[in-house]
């Protein structure tokens, strides 16, 4: 089965593919996109969020099919230059440490915010509760999260 | 600090052997011939004729903040322009000395020094050029911003225009360091180097590296270790699109040491492929000598050989006569399970095999013992086996073990073409390296004043020596250093004695390895003592340590006191500065000002003084919930406070979702838990709304980061849990 998909903008046509094929997978190691890390396969870590049509999904359990005819952004495709506010102020309060949780902690994010530019402390931790972070950055990660959306315009 | 080669040698212990071959190698006599017009004086700094440094980091980044630090202490000795360095992360290489990223030792004991060395050596060797070349004395030189200055007659060369006659000079042997204080930017917050690459994608990690014409694998593995493949249907698995190969990889022998588990792995085209394909497999294992291993069985083993006379470790007075005699006596019982690491990146590894040479990428926190391990298990000499170390995706101990590169090189050989090995979260949970199974009997004798006077700790846990040497049955002293044999103790008589516990699993090294259980129960029940006399816990905790003071093996009543492989003339255990992070720490909680839950514990470990206060609630449904915490810490100097503040904090969120939920058990030989459904970690809206860190200003020689911020965490928030319930919990975790 042929399926096209367009990811970050860009147009891809896969051939000869498993529809049930994971969305993660597809990205990694078929288009390259590394970025999108994988950390348990069962949407239980979050480590794999990316976008579709501006919601945050799991990759890891959202079949290739499902991404047909839609847009899919990773966190290559967040923004040209590093310079999301998410990003920003990821950088600024020194958030990563191992860093690995960290691209799927701010496509969550980014989804909050697009959703609501000012969420509360209780908003924040509902909507990151699915983004597990082994280091224990979630007091950085949350303090971002502000500092961001005080940026938002 | 004026150092002479010899005198730094000389106070090198024996446990720092693979630091010294790097000092050794480092003083210019095995360096590779650098480049025309470049000055590489060691093998970890290489400065060319554009005036860029180039540092080697050779430890593993795995967000502890080696890669954002260590090459700042280089780059301050050597009076280098930060713009003007660039870092390179070092493959394994036995030029570099131990890279063994464990035991918090990136910075602590002699590394601190040789760091230094490596920068001074350099700015040495471009100061006597500049000295040369306008000669004049040396000493009237200083060497700042990438360029070496004569301030008096204000001129000056930079680095670049110097490299070409400092590479003819010789090595120095003595090098002068400068006063930390005096170094521009270490002992300063230091930005996070890889952070702009983290959030935006680009950071590599082992299963980001791509090569041409790669294929991907994964393994099934014995469900027990040590068990084997009996039946598995390969022709099912190759007919999944995709699927290459189904290889069985070679049975481990006992003990299983460093080697990989064995199994079936499946190579394809890609990951899912491999997947469906190991699903195909349809695997029947037979399941070997550890097969019938079941950890709730095991621990009522555990808690018998705590309940009988074990062999003496550490002896003063004598403590059963004094209990024969004491008023009272408090007893208690405590259990930690095993436990994963649970890294958020699951091991992988990408190798190559050319003929007898090997090339690998992994996520390792030790390259050179992955080279030793790839370089017996395919018969090449590990010198030609390169590995180059990614970033890792957190390590806590499970990537000191090289299996998952070995299955990588294993592949890699028979396929012909490059192979990642994946592993999945399945993966990792049942097939880790992992925290030991303990139980602890403590018992007090009181006088009738409430005053402690006899002390017996009974300890029993598989220990990781097991997984070195089949006949090991007892906690190592090394174990047992880790918060027992070094414990400060204001008792006069004192017992404490091992128990015999047989290894029926990997045991391995996880983040503060034994401090985890050990300062769980002494720190525990030092709260349970002051709880039975009426006492203020932090009263309580303060007389049991007693006055401030430098622990001896002799007061101690022990054989030895092996500090982390650090000398006690430098790195004393030092009493007072545990007093201090106490009062530092219980001062800013607000400690003693009533109407919260509040838990304190502290704990000395990797050299480095840490105490905790936790303050605790209920949940929705009556569960607990960490609300906020305080923690103060003496790690001497720091390096980059910004990053042991981070790793404070991470170790107060790692620590409490081990106490609150982590647990790995087994069934039949099997591991029980499969993925963070049933192996739970710290959520967001579980984890403390606040962690206040506060670092100790010291000018002692530094101490370990990583791992110290673990060991109080447990104790403290069973102690505020007791405050909040009265309820008093021994065995971990909380919530099962």
């Amino acid at each position: 089965m042929t399926i096209s998909i367009k990811v970050n903008g860009r147009e891809h046509t896969l051939g000869e593919i498993d529809p049930e094929m994971p969305l993660l997978w597809v990205l990694r190691d078929l288009l390259g996109l590394t970025g999108t890390k994988f950390g348990c396969g069962e949407a239980l870590c979050g480590a794999c969020t990316v976008h579709l049509d501006g919601m945050a999904v799991r990759s890891c359990v959202t079949p290739v099919e499902r991404a047909r005819g839609r847009e899919v952004t990773t966190i290559e495709g967040l923004s040209a230059d590093g310079d999301h506010p998410l990003q920003k102020a990821w950088v600024e309060l020194g958030v990563p440490q191992c860093g690995y949780c960290q691209a799927g902690q701010i496509m969550t994010a980014a989804a909050l915010l697009a959703a609501n530019p000012s969420p509360s402390d209780d908003d924040i931790a509902r909507s990151m509760a699915g983004n597990l972070c082994r280091c224990g950055t979630y007091v950085r990660i949350r303090a971002a999260i502000k500092r961001a959306a005080k940026g938002t315009p | 600090m004026k150092l002479s080669r010899r005198g730094f040698l000389g106070g090198v212990g024996a446990a720092a052997a693979g630091l010294v071959l790097g000092i050794h190698r480092a003083s210019g006599r095995a360096v590779e011939v650098p480049a025309d017009g470049e000055l590489a004086p060691n093998a970890f700094v290489r400065i060319g004729s554009d005036g860029v440094a180039t540092i080697v980091c050779a430890r593993s980044e795995m967000g502890q903040g080696v890669r954002s630090s260590l090459h700042v202490l280089v780059a301050d000795e050597l009076g280098a322009d930060l713009a003007k360095v660039q870092l390179v992360q070092g493959d394994g290489d036995p030029r570099y000395g131990n890279q063994d990223t464990d035991g918090s030792s990136s910075v602590r004991g002699d590394a601190f020094t040789m760091l230094r060395t490596l920068g001074a050596t350099a700015r040495e060797m471009l100061v006597a050029a500049a000295a040369h070349r306008w000669g004049v004395p040396a000493a009237k030189l200083v060497a700042r911003d990438s360029a070496v200055h004569d301030e008096r007659r204000k001129r000056s060369l930079a680095f670049g225009e110097l490299v070409a006659e400092a590479a003819k000079l010789p090595v120095p042997k003595h090098v002068e360091l400068r006063p930390f204080g005096e170094l521009p930017h270490a002992g300063k917050d230091l930005p996070v180097r890889d952070a702009p690459d983290q959030v935006t994608g680009r950071a590599t990690y082992a299963a980001d590296v791509r090569l041409p014409g790669m294929l991907t694998a994964v393994v099934a593995r014995p469900p027990a270790l040590l068990g084997k493949a009996a039946r598995f249907d390969a022709a099912r698995a190759r007919a999944i699109p995709g699927v290459r190969d189904v290889v069985e990889l070679p049975a481990p022998s006992a003990p299983i040491q460093m080697q990989a588990l064995g199994g079936v792995a499946v190579v394809a085209d890609h990951t899912w492929a491999a997947l469906r394909g190991r699903h195909a497999l349809a695997v029947t294992w037979d399941g070997g000598p550890n097969a019938g291993y079941d950890s709730a069985a095991y621990r009522e083993q555990l808690l018998v050989a705590v309940r009988a006379p074990g062999e003496v470790v550490r002896k003063v007075g004598d403590a059963e006569a004094a209990l024969a005699r004491a008023a009272r006596r408090v007893e208690a019982e405590y259990v930690v399970p095993h436990l994963a690491h649970a890294t958020m990146e699951p091991p992988a590894a990408l190798a190559r095999v050319d003929g007898d040479r090997c090339e690998v990428w992994a996520c390792t926190q030790d390259p050179q013992g992955m080279q030793d391990e790839i370089g017996k298990a395919l018969g090449i000499d590990k010198s030609h086996v390169t590995v180059h170390v990614t970033l890792l995706g957190g390590g806590f101990g499970r990537k000191s073990f090289p299996d998952f590169a070995v299955e990588a090189a294993l592949l890699a050989k028979r396929a012909g073409v490059p192979v990642r090995v994946q592993w999945t979260r399945e993966d990792d949970l049942q097939h880790s390296s992992y925290h030991t199974h303990s139980a602890q009997a403590l018992v007090a004798g009181l006088d009738a004043d409430g005053n402690v006077i006899a002390w017996r700790h009974r300890i029993a846990y598989p220990s990781i020596s097991a997984t070195f040497s089949a006949d090991a049955t007892r906690p190592s002293t090394g174990e047992l250093s880790q918060g027992v044999l070094d414990m400060p103790l204001a008792v006069p008589d004192i017992s404490v004695q091992t128990g015999a516990a047989a290894a029926h699993a990997r045991i391995g090294w996880l983040r503060s390895v034994c401090n985890i259980q050990q300062a769980f129960a002494q720190q525990s029940f030092i709260a349970e003592l002051a709880h039975a006399t009426g006492r203020d816990p932090r009263d309580m905790l303060l007389r049991v340590l007693g006055p401030a003071r430098a622990l001896t093996a002799a007061d101690q009543g022990v054989a030895k006191l092996p500090n982390y492989g650090l000398p006690l003339t430098t790195y004393p255990y030092d009493v007072g500065r545990l007093h201090h992070v106490i009062e530092r720490v219980t001062d800013a909680a607000g400690w003693g000002t009533g109407g919260r839950a509040l838990g304190l514990a502290a704990h000395r470990s990797f050299a480095t003084y840490v105490a905790v206060v936790a303050q605790v609630g209920k949940g929705r449904r009556g569960e607990p919930r960490v609300e906020e915490a305080w923690i103060a810490a003496d790690a001497g100097t720091v390096i980059n406070p910004e990053r042991v503040r981070s790793q404070l904090e991470g170790a107060f969120v790692f620590a409490a979702s081990n106490t609150l939920h982590g647990a790995i058990t087994y069934e039949g030989g099997a591991v029980v838990q499969r993925n963070f459904r049933d192996y739970r970690l710290l959520r967001m809206p579980e984890a403390p709304r606040a962690i206040h860190v506060e670092l100790v200003a010291s000018t002692a020689p530094p101490g370990g980061v990583g791992e110290p911020g673990v060991p109080p965490v447990a104790p403290a928030i069973a102690n505020a849990w007791f405050a909040l319930t009265g309820t008093r919990v021994r065995t971990l975790p909380f919530i099962t």
